[in-house]
């Protein structure tokens, strides 16, 4: 079963309708311990940063997310989730979980006519295999709305990359971890075919 | 690179696609859902459900057309028509719409925008305006005037006044409409579009007149808009959609082909 995280941040339930149309079983919860029995998580979100890390400290959403990692429990992050799995986040200079070492930054583009929220279909830049997008053929656009952008201190991190003003990474990763800055739920049959492949996905155990 | 967005425009009364949209494919009439479902299948990049039902008691049925939408299309979509409060929004949002779209209630209580935005992101908050040319005048200086019921009913509010406090009070989308081009397949107002576009810093989507791919390319380029809304040239299957994104490509237009 895969646990979907609710924290209160945005429509959850988009991603849960992607799953049920492609038949695979999910559950939407906020408790920690129904989280450290998953044995897949998604970790969405939509929204502020800085308002949905104290709701998740307060959970032991944070701690049970941690636990599962090590655990080598395979996690998807897309969008706020993702920026919750790095370290520290400029929106509101708030400290995250830190599961990924890394920054949170905002877009500051110096060409005008680039209008922040980065929003609408932009390419995958796919810097490195991962088996995830293994049926994401080179030049597949996804769907973004997001103001901020992850930024892994570690460049080996960098699974794909998107260009806006900037080049950013757009997907990051590392061993049981997979975090998208696109939403796969909204980014039609190629965004469907990362969240079929993350039911499915044996990361190694290390 | 950013793509330029082609999103398509349904009508929807009772349930059933509107009946002053008239298709090609007879088999389609009546429902926008497979309709909404063929244009996602062909490559639309997002989908707008206008809900012009009279009576207020059958809400419930745009409610059914959204939720069947949400469980088979995954690209974002939005819902306007007849949404008059935050509580209104919030249905539409939990039925599986990305964004709503407010247009005369906004502009009979603006405060609508600023609620809807502070509740739900102002990524979620598109606001339509349907925009008339007139002479300029002190109070309409830009020479456009927002205009609601189709057109029917003046407002005295300036077009790009109105732009720029929607995009104050938390939108995070236009949909600009010319009622003078609406319908006429003669090209978008490019001068409209391009005023608007440089007025705000949201994204512009641009509305009516849409007649060939062409038109298209002028609103995308000259006319400065993040996307153009088309209606009838897919509804009448004079153009497909890849037909739009190919011609686009060609000129050096950004588009997502799929």
């Amino acid at each position: 079963m895969i646990s979907i995280i609710d924290y209160k941040a945005g429509n959850l339930t988009s991603v849960k309708r992607a799953l049920d149309f492609l038949g695979i079983e999910c559950t939407i919860t906020g408790e920690a311990n129904v989280i450290r029995k998953s044995q897949r998580i998604i970790f969405p979100g939509v929204g502020n940063a800085a308002s949905a890390v104290p709701v998740i400290r307060e959970r032991g959403i944070d701690s049970a997310l941690a636990e599962a990692f090590r655990a080598g429990t395979p996690i998807l992050g897309i969008c706020l989730g993702t920026q919750i799995i790095l370290s520290r986040s400029e929106e509101g200079d708030t400290e995250c979980l830190g599961l990924i070492k890394g920054n949170v930054a905002r877009f500051n583009l110096s060409d005008p006519s680039l209008k922040v929220p980065h929003m609408g279909w932009n390419e995958l830049l796919i810097r490195q295999k991962h088996v995830l997008l293994k049926d994401v053929a080179p030049g597949t656009q996804m769907y973004f709305v997001h103001s901020f952008y992850p930024l892994p201190s570690d460049a080996s991190a960098v699974i794909a990359e998107c260009e806006y003003g900037i080049t950013f990474p757009c997907a990051i990763g590392a061993r049981n971890l997979f975090a998208t800055q696109f939403h796969p739920e909204k980014s039609g049959p190629a965004g469907l075919s990362i969240l079929k492949n993350f039911a499915a996905w044996e990361p190694e155990k290390c | 690179m950013l793509s330029k967005r082609i999103v398509s425009c349904l009508d929807v009364r009772d349930g059933n696609l509107a009946k002053s949209v008239k298709f090609v494919n007879t088999k389609d009439i009546g429902d926008p859902v497979s309709t909404a479902k063929r244009y996602y299948e062909n490559g639309i990049d997002e989908l707008v459900f206008y809900d012009i039902t009279a009576s207020s008691d059958k809400r419930d049925i745009m409610l059914d057309v959204v939720s069947r939408v949400a469980a088979q299309i995954f690209i974002p979509f939005s819902v306007g028509g007849g949404l008059r409060s935050v509580d209104d929004c919030k249905k539409v949002l939990l039925a599986g719409a990305e964004k709503v779209n407010v247009n005369t209630a906004a502009v009979a209580r603006p405060e609508l925008i600023s609620e809807a935005s502070a509740a739900f992101g102002a990524q979620c908050v598109v606001l339509s305006m349907d925009v008339l040319a007139v002479p300029k005048s002190t109070s309409i200086t830009s020479g456009y005037e927002i205009v609601t019921h189709g057109g029917r009913t003046r407002t005295a509010m300036d077009a790009i006044a109105w732009a720029k406090r929607g995009e104050k009070l938390g939108a995070g989308e236009l949909v600009v409409n010319s009622i003078d081009a609406d319908g006429t397949k003669e090209g978008y107002e490019l001068r409209l579009t391009r005023m608007m576009a440089e007025a705000v810093g949201i994204p512009v989507i641009a509305s009516g007149g849409g007649g060939t791919p062409e038109h298209l390319y002028q609103v995308l380029t000259e006319g400065k808009a993040d996307a153009a809304l088309v209606a009838s040239i897919l509804h009448y299957g004079e153009y497909s959609i890849r037909e739009v994104k190919e011609y686009l490509k060609k000129k050096g237009v950004p588009v997502r082909m799929t």
